[in-house]
């Protein structure tokens, strides 16, 4: 593998990773903030045990998002030098906000949380523990503006001068922060969370009920973190609905490939899987009209009139564009004769549009894995409505109070628990594996956006993360078992 | 805002984030003394219930820095972490296992027993300052890359910036002078690190032990701290005219201070501030020491990074091609981006407040061996 891949399985190995830790703090935030907020509007002892509980948890997963989470940022300067100029324009200012406004937040009121029990007032505290799950929806924001620019690059132009993407107005720097990608994505990934977050809870809880210890804590618990997870679960349908939305509209192939779609048309069918098809219903999800079209990768390669009626280039026509773009660029950046640079200028203005395609070798680069992105859609799909029934049916019991003796269903309860999680890594493999071949849709693909490194070198860093990140998993699964067998201090009823 | 304004004022941020984050190092200097000997496990676990509170300001604190030099300086961001790639990821690694080995250290379920863990934030308390020190020296020494714009459009070697040899940064041990700059951190943050723990909690034999390390710190630091100095004010530095060319220029880094005497006034109070808050500490019964000590590191990191920086001077040195250099006028973002992020910038102040609120409220009551021995949330 040469350097474009190992930097490619890093950077996933990271993420995947990042992502296993992230989605539980956002979710069980929520659910110990409801509890604790119990708690001080009950005046009842037995929920601020109960948040205790899971804030004890909460604290473990915690470290170790950090720890990835750290990494993650600085590999866009080790991993993606080129990257990291052409887009710190515009990449940089949401990090920097996260850091500012949502890091320091979080940083600073779960201190206050975990350690302030009897050193700040009541009402000081629950403060604190809403304003750390705040400050972990605001970074999963920001972060999010930045990746749905890179699904969407909106507000930005080609800066030959600088070699980069720029803003250039509030207008601009409006169209980054509203882009209907980023806004969808952060529901998207924010209410998964809290999806993460209440399967976890109700799963745990059925095991206590399995185990017949801590009953009225585990029933309470579920009741708390069934809502939050159903409530995550709608909203993630909803917000998952304009996600393919926006899919068909600025990045057709990653929804063709989604469907494993070769040749598109209006009416087109959703597969369930291969075989099972309803027809219309592909338009239906992607356009909100039954006749609308949908291209397949055919009709991508080779060019296609969209539902507005515009005529999209071929992939080959769109090389040739870039081609042209780049080398205009090199003219611009390299002559001193200003008739020529004026020239330059204007042959990189008519062709910028297209000049991330410039430096692709053949039009079928522009596909995606197909099958990893088929598959991981179904798989994320699918889980999804089953992790939803499961919500609904034990938080319907748990409401009714007729958990008691359900054994199968408390099984079925922590087996959602890795079912989640898998879910949740099958939503990103759509998202960025969909994406490939590009860093930044259409501008940047990955082969261009690399660092100046050796192949060797990223390969030692990789397995170096990769051990170090799956010692850390398997510590912390370890002192997690351990801190649910040792049960909350709420009395054993 | 005009552009230079904005460049002139985010390099001022960045200046101060980095001189907040060598302040908050105290957390690493303070995890030093977990291999203290005559210390208690209860003592240690005090030490290490202290520091378990602030070290994720020191984390943010470098993530922000991070964040705030790619928004601010972004070809800064993809030639020095693209380039300097082992020393990056060497600090990257040391600040990972730190954050995980507090919640990891006293757990039986961790596998590997609580000592590899105390090892680990001693690691990270040594080498966190060494390599960031040195990662900050060669600002002053130069580093092996170029940068070549144009060539993004050629498919064989797109990348724009490329590093000179493949020790990938880690070069910069085997030059003196950026490595006077490592250690003198390394004995800062240990000061810092016992001027918290005096401050922050409250046992009479770690108050001693701490009071003893200050004293023999003093002269490795002032040594280092001196040499450091004195090289910078008489070697040759990066001079960047107007027109943007880069050139030797000898004693620059001494025109830098004696041209904006308010930033050599700045580093001389930084320095009597840090010097009081260690003869409190080592010398005197107070426990307040870390303060002037902590603001002191703060105005002689920022007066150190002016001097990089500002009055026509190029803060990361190309000595492979000195064209190359970066300057704060090159290598940053646009006036836009620049002029949002002073909008978010004035937010900064509201955040230290909150932090300074809550850090008040955390620290009324200090450390005592009954409170480890008593709740229920600690490390």
């Amino acid at each position: 593998m040469d350097v474009i891949a190992w930097s490619r399985l890093q950077f996933a190995m990271t993420a995947a990773y990042h992502w296993l830790f992230v989605p539980f703090t956002l979710g069980v935030a929520m659910v110990m903030a409801v509890m604790e907020t119990l708690y001080v509007v009950k005046k009842d002892e037995f929920w601020k045990k109960t948040a205790q509980f899971w804030m004890k948890l909460f604290a473990i997963n915690f470290a170790v998002g950090i720890a990835t989470g750290i990494i993650l940022e600085f590999e866009f300067g080790t991993n993606w030098s080129n990257y990291s100029w052409f887009v710190g324009d515009l990449f940089g200012a949401p990090l920097a906000i996260e850091g500012i406004l949502a890091f320091f937040m979080e940083a600073t009121f779960f201190a206050v949380m975990f350690f302030g029990w009897d050193k700040v007032g009541k009402r000081f505290h629950l403060a604190s523990t809403w304003l750390t799950g705040i400050g972990a929806t605001i970074s999963a924001y920001w972060i999010l503006v930045a990746n749905g620019w890179m699904q969407n690059p909106v507000g930005t132009t080609f800066n030959p001068d600088t070699v980069r993407s720029e803003m250039a107005s509030a207008a601009a720097f409006w169209e980054v922060i509203s882009n209907p990608v980023a806004v969808s994505k952060f529901f998207h990934s924010v209410t998964s969370g809290w999806v993460t977050g209440g399967v976890f809870v109700v799963g745990i809880s059925c095991w206590y009920l399995l185990k017949k210890r801590q009953q009225k804590f585990a029933k309470a618990s579920i009741l708390v973190g069934s809502i939050v997870g159903i409530v995550g679960s709608f909203a993630v349908m909803l917000s998952g609905d304009s996600s393919g939305v926006h899919a068909a509209e600025f990045q057709p192939m990653k929804l063709a490939a989604a469907e494993g779609l070769e040749d598109g048309g209006q009416r087109a069918a959703f597969t369930i899987v291969p075989g099972i098809k309803i027809p219309g219903m592909l338009s239906i999800l992607a356009t909100h009209d039954i006749n609308g079209y949908v291209p397949g990768i055919n009709d991508i390669l080779n060019g296609y009139t969209d539902n507005e009626g515009n005529v999209i280039p071929s992939v080959a026509e769109k090389m040739a564009m870039g081609r042209e773009a780049l080398v205009a660029l090199s003219i611009y950046r390299t002559t001193d004769d200003p008739s020529e640079k004026a020239e330059a200028r204007y042959a990189l203005e008519e062709n910028v549009q297209y000049m991330g395609y410039g430096h692709l070798e053949k039009p079928e680069d522009v596909i995606p894995p197909v099958g990893v992105v088929f598959w991981a859609f179904r798989l994320m799909v699918g889980l999804g409505m089953l992790l939803l029934l499961e919500l609904l049916v034990v938080g319907f019991l748990a409401w009714k109070d007729k958990l008691d003796g359900k054994k199968w269903l408390f099984i079925a309860a922590l087996i959602c628990i890795p079912l989640v999680y898998i879910c949740g890594q099958a939503g990103w493999i759509v998202a960025e594996v969909g994406r490939q071949p590009w860093t930044i849709q259409g501008l940047l693909p990955v082969n261009v956006a690399i660092s100046s490194l050796s192949a060797g070198a990223v390969k030692t860093t990789f397995f170096l993360f990769l051990a170090i990140f799956s010692l850390f998993l398997i510590i912390e699964l370890r002192i997690m078992i351990g801190a649910i067998k040792k049960g909350p201090e709420t009395p054993n009823e | 805002m005009s552009y230079t304004f904005l460049q002139n004022y985010w390099w001022f941020l960045i200046s101060l984030l980095g001189g907040l984050l060598v302040f908050l190092m105290f957390v690493q200097g303070a995890n030093l003394h977990l291999g203290n000997r005559t210390l208690s496990e209860l003592q240690k676990r005090m030490i290490l219930n202290s520091t378990g509170r602030k070290w994720e300001l020191t984390f943010t604190t470098l993530v922000t820095f991070g964040g705030a030099f790619f928004a601010s300086f972004p070809l800064f961001y993809s030639t020095s972490f693209g380039g300097a790639y082992w020393v990056w990821v060497l600090i990257l690694i040391t600040f990972v296992f730190q954050a995980v080995s507090y919640e990891f250290q006293n757990k039986k379920e961790n596998l590997i027993g609580s000592q590899p863990f105390r090892v680990f934030l001693m690691i990270n308390g040594i080498l966190a300052p060494l390599l960031i020190g040195t990662a900050v020296g060669t600002f002053f020494t130069g580093s092996d890359f170029t940068v070549n714009k144009v060539a993004i459009t050629d498919p064989a070697a797109p990348v724009i910036s490329s590093w000179g040899n493949n020790w990938h940064g880690l070069e910069a041990v085997t030059e003196y002078h950026a490595l006077l700059l490592g250690c003198t951190l390394v004995f800062l943050t240990s000061i810092l690190g016992a001027l918290y723990v005096l401050n922050n909690v409250d046992d009479d034999a770690i108050h001693a032990q701490m009071r003893r390390s200050i004293k023999l710190s003093i002269l490795p630091f002032l040594a280092f701290f001196l040499s450091w100095t004195l090289i910078l004010l008489v070697r040759q530095g990066y001079a960047v005219d107007e027109a943007g060319v880069v050139s030797l220029e000898k004693f620059k880094y001494l025109h830098n201070f004696l041209q904006m005497p308010v930033v050599l006034v700045m580093c001389l109070l930084g320095v009597v501030l840090v010097l009081w808050g260690i003869f409190q500490g080592g010398y005197t019964k107070s426990r307040g020491g870390i303060w002037p000590a902590g603001i002191g590191t703060v105005l002689v990191v920022m007066a150190v990074f002016f001097v990089a920086g500002y009055n026509g001077t190029a803060y990361y040195p190309s000595c492979t091609d000195l064209q190359s250099s970066l300057t704060i006028r090159n290598s940053s973002s646009s006036q836009f981006t620049l002029q949002v992020m002073f909008w978010v910038s004035l937010l900064i102040p509201f955040v230290l407040a909150y932090i300074v609120y809550a850090w008040r409220q955390m620290d009324k009551k200090k450390i005592t061996g009954s409170e480890i021995g008593s709740t229920e949330h600690k490390y």
